[in-house]
């Protein structure tokens, strides 16, 4: 992440409206060259939207929205030649080989003639696709599919890449070789907009930007979320009856929630300062016995939750 | 869960070739009544093919597959009324609505009428989708889809559920309400036996079988998992992950190193003596490095470490 | 079989059908579109034929001829011509099929001789109008002989032998008292019904492997059995309601004389749907995706019903190793029963032979259906 440029990505104010349907909903933020923004949020939050607003494939309906410092309501053609996209459908041809997508998506990209073969191989080498340039796109697995399709986004060597959901069902270690290029895409400059459903992807972002109902709910580094953690006090227990605890927990003051993890219960309690002397004292007054008992890190899926859920009741008031 | 009762699932020695490859070779584990085991592994290693063996809709090849006290090889057709099987793919009638397609599964089971009607309605305020009743299945999200596949699984009486990745493409807040509904049958005795690419959901699990290449290779508790990871993760906060990496890279006692937001994550023997030695050779390349310290390492770390370094490539 | 799990497949196979309009329109539009298209497209009958009259004579005679032409509803005498070279011309610019060309000397001949030619000229560029026209042309020019060879014996005081002026080909379907979409329409429900028949059942599997909704529907406790019979019901249902159709239009639109019996019909008609929606349901259980099985079904169906049903070729003018193959196929009977059914008005009785023929067809197909699903995956 580099400082001092002005920043790749710069929205402000957003708003779309589908009818009477507010699908974005004043949403303001920038990404600065070399950074990996990550997007999270429920299905239907408008993380689809946005970055289809930013990619130019739709028009917003109020606010302003520059990409590479072009304006995207005025120059959508002019953004799309900067920006590279690639959805969680993996737009490939599958009965084409690996080389032929690429020489398909170098031509629809306009890469000129005589720098093809270069930029072509440098996607091959990108991507790790050497030695599989021959092979059928069916015949790759999900793994190597995913990475032919982020080669294939970056032929035109883009300043700024869309990624929505890439990782959508290929397995980990996959997705850790993916990350591994999108990490090496952004030292060499280039910024990142991903969004995702998988909390561990989202620890691999610079900052993560939560949305729900097409509101911004928070954006910051994963580490300053997770401290932040709704100021909630977080323990583990380990009862041996998980149902009893779960009984003498619910409705109990000061408990915010309790949730069944594995063989343990995950405790949040409602008041910043409440400890483990005052929960095992709750227990003791049920005469529930809770196990071991041991505060604990929110995870980004527990602030996730949390900061979704409050967000839902509070209508985005709060927020 | 009660580890010393008969397993109500067991594998042993079972073989599935697809002509000439070997999707499943010689797996056996066994799963305890009410247990939620997990099937983790990378694509290919054999969870799809073993969830539709156990479910009598594939024959294995060689080997003994019992659910529920039913040789599921000489009689697939046993198995079917004591279990629910959720695809990978939405399976469900997309012009049906939420409701027809419950009554469908609830109607193929015989559930009398009562039960169906109170167990629906029970469902679905768990998973928050009673306002969509009348919702065809084709306009519901993702999520959706796959709580009423759950859902539908759930209408009857199974002793055991299987579930083929059940949350791909499931937000973190269903995915949640999702769970909430698998421990509540756990409760009920009911045996899980799912598969996940998801890791972090893997600690969900009770007991889990990291699977590659058609066989097991552990099975255990997830905290005793990731006990017998070898090591301990670091965290490097550096703004230059990239040339941290390449200054760890084949440093002794430092393994696997992953790009993190804000940094590097690595693997090494010994946290007390490498973060010096880490610090030392940072410095030396003029990497500018913040904190180091060690952290909790995950499933996926561990399935990385066991798995990923198991398999040839 | 549980009559639970029965009426719930064959209840979502009725949802699916009412929740997509699109299918169930075609199921319904292509009956009616194909009765109205076939049904006229394929009349083996003309109309008002135009016909250009050279009369070069213009005596009492040959004006009593061009009558005969003029009074049938199969000629429209269009022009009458003064010189050989108007004929080309009007046969050139297709002002008539047909030019009749009545020597200077018909009558004089006639009286003379016993006969008289007469010049028919057509257009042969469409052969089958040409052909057509030709045979009612024969038709006409034969009444007439006949007659003036009646008058001419009266005349003459023979009794006896049959005096017959012009030589006369006649064809099966030139008969004046019979139309040919008598013949036509009913074979044309006949084939009709194999093929959307089987179309709408091709689908119902085939569409569930696609889906994947049959994944999750074999890990259930439903037997094929179940499945088939649940979701041929619909299907059946729906066949009924397309043979209505056109058994409807046949009769009050076409008004093709329906001598029988609505029992004898809707038995038959049943037995021959349980062929065809039998077929549709095995090619979809062996074929498991929707264009491979509708391809299929449709050349299963299609071919042998155009071609070796009889419903326009007639069998018995077939060579003798392809009236042996036509038993193989189901539409042939179902085309001699309702042709029967209609014209004849025969009963089950009179059609026990191919009646028999097709029952025994439904118990095969279905057998085989139910076989050929499997409870698998691949």
């Amino acid at each position: 992440m580099s400082t001092g440029e002005p920043d790749a990505i710069v929205v402000d104010g957003l708003v779309k409206r589908f009818g009477a349907f507010v699908a974005v909903d004043h949403v303001s933020f920038a990404v600065a060259p070399g950074e990996i923004m990550g997007f999270l949020g429920p299905n239907g939050a408008g993380k689809s939207t946005i970055i289809r607003i930013l990619c130019g494939l739709f028009a917003p309906t109020e606010g302003h929205v520059r990409v590479s410092g072009i304006d995207v309501a005025t120059d959508p053609e002019g953004v799309r030649a900067r920006i590279g996209y690639m959805s969680q459908k993996f737009s490939l041809y599958r009965d084409l080989t690996v080389l032929e997508n690429l020489t398909f998506f170098a031509g629809i990209y306009g890469v000129r003639r005589r720098a093809r073969a270069e930029r072509i191989g440098y996607a091959v080498e990108m991507a790790g696709l050497g030695g599989r340039e021959g092979q059928r796109v069916a015949t790759l697995s999900g793994g190597w599919q995913q990475r032919l399709a982020l080669g294939c986004a970056i032929l035109h060597r883009p300043r700024i890449l869309f990624l929505d959901e890439p990782t959508s069902g290929v397995e980990p270690m996959a997705r850790r070789r993916f990350w591994d290029l999108i990490h090496a895409l952004a030292e060499d400059g280039v910024s990142v907009l991903v969004s995702t459903h998988y909390m561990d992807e989202a620890e691999y972002c610079d900052r993560v930007a939560l949305i729900n109902h097409g509101r911004l709910v928070a954006v910051d580094t994963p580490g300053a979320l997770k401290r932040a953690g709704g100021g909630r006090p977080l323990f583990v227990i380990e009862p041996a009856d998980l149902g009893a605890a779960l009984a003498a927990l619910a409705g109990a003051a000061g408990i915010a929630s309790a949730s069944v993890y594995g063989g343990t219960l995950h405790v949040a309690a409602a008041d910043p300062h409440y400890d483990a002397a005052d929960l095992a004292a709750l227990f003791a007054e049920r005469g529930v016995e809770p196990g071991r008992i041991e505060p604990t890190a929110p995870s980004l899926e527990d602030v996730f939750v949390d900061l979704v859920a409050s967000d839902t009741r509070t209508g985005g008031r709060a927020a | 869960m009660s580890p010393d009762a008969p397993p109500v699932v067991a594998l042993d020695g079972v073989v599935k070739r697809f002509g000439e490859r070997v999707a499943v070779d010689g797996l056996a584990f066994a799963v305890a009544p009410g247990e939620i085991f997990g099937l983790v592994g990378p694509d290919g290693a054999g969870k799809t093919t073993t969830l539709r063996m156990l479910a009598g809709l594939l024959p294995p090849d060689a080997g003994t597959i019992r659910v529920a006290d039913t040789d599921v090889v000489a009689a697939p057709e046993a198995v079917k009324a004591r279990i629910s099987y959720m695809p990978q793919r939405f399976g469900l009638y997309e012009e049906l609505t939420v409701a027809e397609n419950i009554r469908f599964y609830a109607d193929l089971f015989e559930v009398p009428r009562r039960v169906r009607e109170e167990r629906t309605d029970r469902l679905l305020a768990a998973s928050g989708m009673t306002a969509f009743r009348a919702f065809r299945a084709g306009k519901l999200s993702g999520g959706m889809k796959q709580k009423l596949g759950l859902t539908c699984a759930l209408v009857h009486t199974p002793d055991i559920v299987l579930l083929d990745e059940p949350t791909t493409g499931v937000d973190p807040v269903s995915r949640r309400e999702f769970w909430a509904i698998l421990y509540r049958l756990r409760a009920e005795g009911v045996t899980i036996l799912l598969s996940t690419a998801y890791l972090d959901e893997a600690e969900r699990c009770d007991r889990l079988a990291l699977l590659s290449a058609g066989r097991v290779l552990h099975c255990d508790t997830p905290a005793a998992l990731k006990a017998r990871m070898p090591g301990a993760v670091l965290a490097i906060m550096t703004g230059s992950g990239r040339a941290a990496r390449a200054a760890l890279d084949g440093q002794e006692g430092v393994g696997r190193a992953l790009l993190v937001g804000g940094g590097l994550h690595v693997v090494v023997d010994d946290p007390a003596r490498r973060i010096p030695q880490i610090r030392a050779s940072l410095a030396e390349r003029s990497v500018p490095v913040g904190d180091i310290a060690a952290i909790a390492p995950g499933v996926e770390d561990v399935f990385m470490a066991l798995v990923a370094d198991a398999s040839p490539r | 079989m549980r009559a639970k799990r029965l009426l719930a497949i064959a209840r979502k196979e009725v949802l699916q059908i009412v929740r997509d309009p699109r299918s169930l329109m075609i199921a319904l539009l292509m009956p009616f579109l194909q009765m109205f298209l076939l049904g006229y497209g394929i009349s083996l009958d003309l109309k008002h034929v135009p016909v250009c009259v050279f009369d070069r004579e213009r005596s009492q005679t040959s004006e009593d001829l061009v009558a005969r032409f003029e009074a049938s509803a199969y000629f429209a005498v269009t022009r009458r011509l003064s010189q050989y070279a108007e004929l080309t011309d009007a046969i050139d610019r297709r002002a008539c099929v047909l030019a009749l060309v009545i020597p200077p000397d018909f009558s004089e001949r006639l009286a003379a001789d016993g006969t008289a030619p007469v010049q028919a000229i057509l257009d042969a560029t469409d052969t089958n109008t040409a052909t057509i026209a030709y045979g009612y042309a024969a038709n006409v020019l034969a009444r007439y002989s006949a007659e003036i060879g009646e008058t001419e014996r009266a005349r003459q005081g023979e009794t006896a032998s049959l005096f017959v002026p012009v030589e006369v080909d006649s064809r099966v379907w030139f008969n004046e008292d019979l139309e040919s979409r008598n013949f036509i329409i009913p074979g044309l429900v006949a084939v009709i019904l194999a093929l959307v028949g089987a179309q709408l059942t091709a689908l119902t599997i085939a569409r569930e492997w696609e889906r994947g909704t049959m994944e999750l529907l074999i890990s259930t406790p439903v037997t094929a059995t179940e499945l088939m019979v649940g979701k041929l019901a619909p299907y059946l249902v729906l066949g009924w309601a397309v043979s209505v159709l056109c058994l409807l239009l046949a009769v009050f639109w076409f008004a093709v004389p329906f001598r029988g019996t609505i029992g004898t019909i809707f038995v038959t008609t049943t037995l021959f749907l349980l062929v065809v929606i039998g077929i549709g349901y095995l090619v979809s259980a062996l074929i498991r995706d929707q264009l491979g099985a509708s391809q299929v079904a449709l050349i299963a169906t299609i071919l042998p019903a155009n071609l070796l049903s009889g419903y326009i070729f007639p069998i018995d003018q077939m060579p003798a190793a392809v009236q042996a193959i036509t038993y193989l196929v189901y539409t042939r009977y179902y085309v001699e029963i309702v042709k029967a059914v209609f014209l004849k008005g025969s009963g089950l009785a009179a059609l026990a032979l191919p009646v028999v023929f097709l029952a025994v067809y439904a118990a095969a197909v279905l057998a085989l259906a139910a076989l050929a699903f499997r409870k698998r995956l691949r």
